[in-house]
């Protein structure tokens, strides 16, 4: 059995722990807050760009001035994978959920014989993918941790990705992150960045779309924006990973607290039931020496 | 004077929004003025100062990268950077024109390299604009 000085000791170690989780829990429900409103704050833009382009993308689907970004190069040889992972870890699930969705991936395209290139953006996720995809991994982007993510960020990991796509380096880019839903709920994501996919065009949306005039014209002004709309896209991503970091950091910081909770309650019964214990057995001692006498 | 709803969005945040009378936008292939009631139409931007004039005094804001789109609704302006003049900083404005210098120098192909340049003027002519408009507004 412990000794009372032990069973101090380890009551007080797990009240610091305590004390730890809880301040990070609070750190990050502040940050999921400015998390969330930088990710709202960022939707107009996105799904204004949807729109115009999905518009144009309608009107000229086909023709050989087409951006390759929008038709894709025809063959799905080579895979791209674009892994956002986080920074930091403690929390929870978040880096390895999304990690196994890309790994899972991975793995499944290639047994089918397909070639796979991995992009890591993020600590994590090179960390947790480097033993294994060691050979695929053919760029690193760490971003800065403890700062918020901004458009340049994504506008830097965008470039890299249309230069290697210019440089005919791979045929189809997906990117995984993790879709905010809750504070508990946070869904890991693959979504295909080249050939651009848009959500369908309502009707009469549509109807509206053959009449626009464009300057300079349409061919053009897509190959000015889909870069554009892949760099929003993988900012788009960023952001709903920083919202879902912290909201399952949050979550994973307060099952902590409770746990640390729990067992300080269960070592302070040991602890008294040890003193306890060792109280009547010096009394019983005294009496029983009282008693011989 | 008929107002319409007006949008200027950075990607990240909404930068302006609100009925304005007209707006003038840098556009690729030149500037143009947008009123009420314009017809459909898209156009890409230019590097240079974007003009908001409704009640009060005309708002100037340097853009770059992005789109103008005009439809019934009204006019949404999408771009990568929306700076309102009195914000900006001379030496931010050099840094970009600096950059811009070396995306010339270091294009591959000759395309490329026409395309940059005309944005590096276009850039060049915003820079003395604005300098042109702090001295004004002294």
């Amino acid at each position: 059995m412990a000794s009372l000085k032990e069973l101090r000791n380890r009551i007080a170690s797990v009240k610091a722990t305590q004390k730890i989780t809880k301040a990070m829990q609070m750190v990050a429900a502040a940050k999921l807050r400015r998390a969330q409103l930088a990710a709202e704050a960022a939707r107009p833009y996105a799904v204004r760009m949807e729109s115009v382009l999905g518009n144009i993308a309608g009107s000229i689907s086909s023709g050989p001035d087409v951006p390759l970004l929008l038709t894709g190069t025809g063959k799905d040889e080579t895979h791209l994978l674009v892994v956002l992972t986080a920074e930091r870890g403690l929390c929870g699930a978040f880096n390895s959920s999304i990690t196994r969705l890309a790994r899972e991936r991975a793995l499944s395209l290639m047994n089918q014989g397909k070639t796979v290139k991995i992009f890591c953006v993020g600590r994590k996720g090179h960390e947790a993918l480097r033993r294994q995809f060691g050979k695929q991994i053919v760029e690193v982007v760490e971003l800065r941790a403890n700062k918020g993510v901004s458009f340049a960020d994504a506008q830097v990991i965008a470039d890299k990705i249309t230069s290697m796509f210019a440089a005919g380096e791979f045929d189809i880019a997906t990117q995984f992150f993790s879709r905010f839903q809750s504070v508990i709920a946070q869904v890991p994501t693959g979504q295909q960045l080249i050939p651009a996919t848009f959500p369908e065009v309502a009707p009469a949306a549509a109807g509206a779309a053959a009449t626009y005039d464009y300057e300079p014209d349409g061919a053009e002004i897509l190959a000015d924006l889909l870069p554009r709309n892949l760099a929003v896209q993988i900012f788009k991503a960023l952001l709903e990973n920083g919202a879902s970091e912290q909201g399952a950091r949050m979550s994973a910081m307060d099952n902590a607290t409770r746990n640390a909770g729990d067992m300080i309650k269960k070592q302070t019964l040991t602890y008294n039931r040890t003193r306890q214990a060792m109280i009547t057995k010096e009394l019983i001692e005294i009496i029983s020496g009282a008693e011989a006498l | 004077m008929a107002t319409f709803p007006f949008e200027l969005v950075s990607p990240e945040r909404l930068v302006f929004s609100g009925a304005v009378s007209e707006v003038i936008v840098p556009g690729t292939e030149g500037e143009f003025g947008i009123l009420a009631g314009h017809a459909p139409f898209v156009s890409t931007l230019k590097p240079g100062i974007l003009t908001i004039k409704g009640e009060g005094a005309a708002k100037k804001l340097f853009v770059r990268g992005g789109f103008a789109e005009a439809n019934p609704q009204g006019l949404s302006v999408l771009a990568e950077t929306a700076i309102p003049l009195e914000e900006i900083k001379a030496d931010r404005l050099a840094q970009m024109i600096k950059d811009a210098q070396e995306d010339v120098e270091d294009a591959r192909d000759e395309a490329t390299r026409q395309r940059r340049l005309t944005f590096l003027e276009a850039l060049k002519s915003a820079a003395t604009a604005i300098e042109a408009d702090a001295r004004h507004a002294h």
